[in-house]
């Protein structure tokens, strides 16, 4: 088998809903055995191209295609290969951990006996085992995430569709989450992950494509996609802060682009188009006896990548979850 | 997509054929009939509501409707209690299928390799559980109350069987419902709209000489009208044949609209 072989493949899909458009023709490749992160905002499309992939709905137009085998035509075949976990796809609040993981198992066809155990296995996998034989309701939204991510683990699956995994998680959950699917890639299985932090993405994939009100604005590695808005940021602190302006005029002058003044950090920085930059900045700087506090070259952030490519922050409502969990804790 | 000379996984099958999705289907009921056990509002409803209706009706109603003889009522009223009991036990049929749609529940079941019918039929054949129970416990405290089957076993079978097959095409009404309102709640009003003029207006609780002409049409059309004297008939003697044949072609009619009218709703809704 080609190691590069693709895992998902889908060209030109387009979904309506009413007036509103999904998606306005999305192309994407996920590799084998890779993580492909699905970055946007709310509303995006991305969790309607995630449907779409899972066989739940039908593309008003475009291909796509899990592990060769075409998400309309060969809806049974994809079934066969795919996990999905998302924040649609749920368990049965009725039921306890087990039995969910039971009933899953039997509908995969997968014998009485051999279904217990995988459900069991899968539950200490998970840090469940306590809570196995108690119904889902009373479980935490950390909890029941873990028991989502199992249930969709119980076919084996080739392909695992996570659905903004850790949306209202704590940062700990959040950890444990990214070290599980970590673990499954490890095992060769393929993830598409669609997320709206950027850390998260950042951390565990490595091709994203972002979309933004239903089209792809841009693809590649995390790197790529960094060094595709602006390459790299020159960020320098002189020791003296009563020097700022005379250090940002300086970076000006040489960088021969505009540079930014962070009065509150006392540091000024400038991008990096041209390599010699360096030490023509480190020259002047020693020419005029300034003495530095900190000299950095950094990539930009998925956030700035982010906020360059659709002139808006990846999540207005991130901000407001995050007070919501600090207020619950 | 890529010439691969040997996938590293077994290929897939191509299709499920009717035992695998009846296999699905029994897996499925095994949940439904699992969450009557584990709900214990659905216990409570199942059981109390069935003997709260017979001691109300019986003991507030009886006196006036059989001047003074509240156990002549009780042989008239039971069998109409038995209807009125496992039509509104229907409801829950929806009920359980719109919240396992707006739970996400459905999408889990049509992201699996499995017949796309199993949900549904899993659903009805667990809720044929739930109504032979509320049979079962309102026929039961009938009995305590004083209720006698003054036919014949066989015939008292018949009824509760007639009951059930008339559920069966009830709860697809119930299904379309469900499938149609967006939340739960929406399901509960709908369903109520729907089915109490059908269970009030008929002579489940009281003889329809006394209603306006109007109403008395109403009732003589009403399903629930043959289906009762059917059941009456069955436990406590009378013409019965006509019912019979009458409930059972009413049964197979409601199927036959509503079954096909659902499973659409449903192929297009999920």
């Amino acid at each position: 088998m080609r190691y590069d072989a693709n895992a998902i493949e889908a060209t030109g899909l387009v979904k309506r809903f009413g007036k509103t458009t999904a998606l306005a023709g999305v192309d994407l490749v996920a590799r084998q055995g890779r993580v492909l992160g699905l970055l946007g905002p709310n509303g995006a499309g991305k969790t309607t191209a995630v449907r779409i992939l899972a066989t739940l709905i039908r593309p008003d137009g475009g291909q796509a295609s899990v592990c060769g085998y075409d998400v309309l035509r060969d809806a049974h075949q994809v079934r066969q290969l795919i996990g999905l976990t998302g924040q649609y796809a749920s368990v049965d609040e009725g039921l306890s951990g087990t039995n969910n993981l039971i009933m899953i198992g039997r509908l995969l066809g997968v014998p009485r006996s051999e279904a217990r155990a995988r459900a069991a296995e899968l539950l200490a996998r998970f840090d469940l085992a306590d809570a196995a034989a108690r119904p889902v309701k009373t479980y935490s939204g950390g909890m029941r995430r873990r028991l989502d991510l199992a249930a969709s683990l119980v076919g084996q699956p080739r392909v695992l569709y996570l659905d903004e995994p850790t949306t209202g998680l704590d940062p700990r959950s959040r950890t444990d989450v990214w070290a599980m699917i970590r673990g499954l890639v490890a095992d060769g299985v393929t993830v598409l992950l669609t997320t709206q932090y950027l850390d998260e993405a950042d951390q565990l994939a490595h091709d994203i494509v972002v979309i933004d009100r239903g089209k792809v604005i841009a693809t590649g590695s995390p790197d790529e996609l960094k060094a595709k808005t602006g390459g790299q940021v020159l960020l320098v602190a002189p020791s003296d802060p009563g020097r700022l302006a005379e250090t940002a005029m300086l970076l000006e002058a040489v960088a021969g682009a505009e540079v930014t003044t962070d009065v509150g950090a006392g540091a000024v920085s400038a991008p990096v188009t041209d390599k010699t930059l360096l030490p023509r900045v480190v020259r002047e700087l020693d020419d005029r006896g300034i003495e530095l506090a900190e000299f950095t070259l950094r990539k930009p952030s998925l956030d700035e990548v982010f906020f360059a490519l659709t002139g808006h922050r990846a999540d207005d409502e991130e901000g407001a979850q995050t007070r919501e969990l600090e207020e619950t804790r | 997509m890529t010439a691969v000379a040997a996938p590293a996984f077994p290929a897939p099958a191509r299709r499920l054929g009717l035992r695998g999705g009846l296999r699905n289907t029994f897996t499925l009921t095994w949940r439904s009939v699992l969450k009557i056990r584990t709900n214990m509002e659905d216990v409570i409803g199942l059981s109390l509501q069935p003997i709260m209706f017979l001691v109300l009706f019986t003991y507030v109603f009886g006196g006036a409707i059989a001047h003074g003889s509240t156990h002549a009522y009780l042989q008239y009223e039971l069998p109409g209690l038995l209807v009125m009991t496992v039509v509104f036990a229907t409801l829950g049929t929806g009920l359980m299928l719109n919240q396992d749609i707006s739970s996400g529940v459905f999408d889990r079941f049509r992201s699996l390799p499995i017949a796309r019918w199993a949900p549904l039929g899993g659903a009805v054949l667990g809720d044929m559980v739930r109504y032979a129970i509320s049979i079962a416990i309102t026929l039961g405290f009938g009995m305590i109350l004083g209720f006698r089957v003054t036919t014949n076993p066989a015939a008292a079978v018949a009824g509760c069987l007639l009951l059930l097959a008339f559920a069966l095409a009830m709860c697809w009404v119930s299904a379309l419902i469900g499938l149609l309102v967006k939340t739960p709640q929406g399901v509960q009003v709908f369903g109520f709209l729907a089915f109490f003029p059908l269970v009030f207006g008929s002579n489940l609780l009281v003889p329809t000489a006394t209603m306006p002409g109007w109403l008395q049409a109403f009732v003589k059309v009403n399903p629930m009208t043959s289906l009762t004297d059917a059941v009456r008939g069955l436990l406590t003697g009378g013409a019965t044949a006509t019912a019979v044949v009458h409930s059972v072609l009413w049964a197979l009619g409601i199927f036959i609209v509503f079954a096909p009218l659902a499973v659409r709703v449903y192929r297009r809704r999920t």
